[in-house]
């Protein structure tokens, strides 16, 4: 496992979508910054986090989006398929290099309390708190992107599909919200939506609710998806 | 070392590996060898774990490969057809990679060294694998094969793409290898194959077609020796002609005799085709001396891999043209099938064809002694 995750690291950068993925996030949610705390003058970052669901939703598939869907296009994968690893050491090297990446990106958030500590200020609790909350719902969507990675040959295919899937996740529950109290099947529908719900569930944390039920939530989805990864892998040796 | 069973690999309806099995000894040098689609890849696919079985088994070093794939895989190296490589590293960065990823545990640096020396990419180790050609990433290929001294080692096409100074390097290269390592090898080339190879497995349509030295399954496909005269009258006119079919025709061990081409003026070709069993070489010059005329080329043409091949993989267009040929050989093989040996899925019509062919050889045979008076 830490071969590989060393190897796609390596890889990040040597390919340049660290730089990008990096650059783009720090640049976005810079603005968000300095539009939500500095030019609003609040020491609240709660706003901050919760324009940054949308970062982590277009940039999460850039960064899944070749990792195995590569590996099938060039081969690769035949050489890791044949050496003498698990499918999970795979799957696992790649899930943790990414979320490596993606922990680098978000903890711009600690360059931003430095800076708000000058200002006025840091709530701590909060700030830590939304810190973690965009850690686990990184971690259960780049899961979920690791997963559409796996399923095709084409990066773009990997990237444009995931995107959809998370942005259908996020829009899932504005389109239910008038279903609470409809007909027994809208109902279902809000039920089954609401419970699956990623962001209402984030937006929790950042109205300063840190819920081990929505924690939960998120480790177990990555863990499903990683989990649903390696089964697809193995289902194509067996085809 | 290696043990395969009754391999079968089936894609929905369609078969691509029916029923495959050998055995591969240390030290063995083992050669693949079919058309393009005979199931080659596929087999060496499931050889290494990289795709499964829908049924039977494979023993590497007594593990089986499904059941304990870590422990099976590590004494494995493999090529594939397309070398795994990840075209953004440096050739050192990528070995170390692989170092890494079979878990190795022998000295680091001095490991991939003594590889890339072994596989000749040292002055080519801190460039990128992306801007080095065919041959030198095929070297590579070879090279994370080798890492970590896998005893078994499984290279799928290693030479394809290679100019012939490469696969010239590469094949001693890899003779060299199987001195230490057992090696299984699969192309298409029937040179290569035979210059590195112990042993030769032919596959076609997804079936062991025959499987031995190459002088073994020439042996067993048919027992047809042939050889090409050029002998000289004395009158240089196509009575000569005529005199010797006779004459050579009367010698034991002769089976067939035909006059060919006028090679030099009144002088001619003969091919003859002998039992194989009695060699006539001697007679043959006896009978020309006594009657005084001069052999001025005498060539032996056993079939060569290349005829086996095609024997063996062509099954239909060659039928016809060689069936009076094979009705002649039928009977040969009739003397000899105790042998059995491996080659009993090669063409089941023979015993047939023998059968049919027995009053045939009675016939000729009388035809031959008449000759003989």
């Amino acid at each position: 496992m830490l071969a590989i995750y060393r190897r796609e690291m390596g890889s990040f950068f040597t390919s340049g979508v660290a730089y990008v993925f990096l650059a783009v996030f720090w640049l976005v949610s810079g603005i968000f910054f300095y539009n939500t705390v500095i030019a609003a003058e609040n020491a609240d970052t709660s706003n901050l986090f919760q324009s940054m669901f949308i970062i982590v939703l277009f940039l999460i598939p850039i960064l899944t989006m070749k990792l195995l869907s590569e590996e099938k296009k060039n081969k690769t994968d035949q050489g890791l398929l044949t050496a003498p690893i698990s499918l999970w050491d795979i799957v696992l090297g790649k899930y943790f290099a990414a979320l490596t990446l993606y922990i680098i990106a978000e903890s711009i958030i600690f360059v931003y309390a430095f800076i708000i500590n000058y200002l006025g200020d840091v709530i701590w609790p909060s700030l830590l708190g939304n810190y973690f909350a965009m850690l686990f719902l990184g971690a259960a969507f780049i899961a979920v992107g690791l997963f559409i990675s796996s399923l095709t040959e084409n990066q773009m295919a990997s990237a444009v599909v995931c995107l959809v899937v998370l942005f259908v996740i996020y829009l899932s529950e504005n389109l239910v919200a008038t279903f609470e109290n409809g007909n027994f099947a809208k109902r279902l529908a809000y039920k089954a939506v609401t419970n699956m719900a990623f962001y209402s569930r984030y937006v929790e944390f950042t109205r300063g609710v840190f819920s081990l039920p929505s924690v939960l939530f998120f480790v177990s989805t990555a863990f499903v998806f990683n989990f649903l990864t390696v089964k697809g892998l193995e289902k194509r040796r067996w085809s | 070392m290696i043990e395969v069973r009754n391999l079968t690999k089936k894609y929905g309806d369609k078969v691509a590996v029916r029923n495959i099995s050998f055995k591969v000894e240390k030290g063995e040098i083992l050669g693949f060898l079919g058309p393009n689609g005979a199931g080659k890849s596929t087999t060496m696919n499931m050889l290494t774990g990289y795709i499964s079985s829908t049924s039977g088994e494979v023993l590497i070093d007594g593990t089986d490969i499904l059941e304990d794939p870590r422990k099976a895989k590590a004494n494995i190296g493999y090529l594939p057809e397309i070398p795994p490589l990840y075209v953004d590293m440096t050739v050192e960065a990528y070995l170390s990679f692989i170092y890494d990823l079979k878990k190795c545990k022998l000295p680091r640096s001095a490991h991939i060294k003594d590889v890339c020396s072994l596989c000749k990419i040292e002055d080519v180790k801190h460039r990128i694998i992306k801007n080095l050609s065919k041959g030198y990433r095929q070297r590579v290929g070879l090279a994370q094969a080798l890492i970590n001294n896998p005893p078994v080692l499984i290279l799928d096409e290693p030479t394809v793409g290679l100019d012939p100074n490469q696969i010239i390097e590469i094949r001693s290269l890899i003779k060299k290898l199987g001195k230490r390592h057992t090696v299984i090898l699969s192309s298409h080339i029937l040179p290569e194959i035979q210059a590195v190879c112990d042993r030769i497995i032919i596959i076609n349509k997804g079936e062991v077609a025959a499987d031995g030295t190459a002088d073994e399954i020439a042996n067993n496909i048919t027992n047809e020796h042939k050889m090409t005269l050029r002998i000289e009258g004395p009158t240089h006119t196509a009575d000569d002609k005529r005199l010797i079919t006779d004459a050579i025709k009367g010698i034991q061990g002769v089976k067939y005799i035909r006059a060919d081409m006028e090679r030099e003026k009144g002088i001619y070709d003969y091919d003859v085709e002998t039992d194989g069993q009695t060699d006539v070489r001697r007679e043959i010059n006896r009978v020309c001396s006594e009657n005084g005329w001069n052999i001025l080329m005498l060539q032996l043409s056993d079939l060569t891999l290349e005829d086996i091949f095609l024997k063996i993989t062509m099954d239909e267009g060659i039928g016809s043209k060689n069936d009076k040929k094979k009705k002649a050989a039928s009977p040969k093989i009739g003397l000899k099938v105790d042998d059995k040996g491996r080659l009993n899925a090669v063409k089941e019509g023979e015993e047939e064809e023998k059968e049919e062919a027995e009053p045939e050889k009675a016939a000729e045979n009388e035809e031959n002694n008449g000759g003989e008076e």
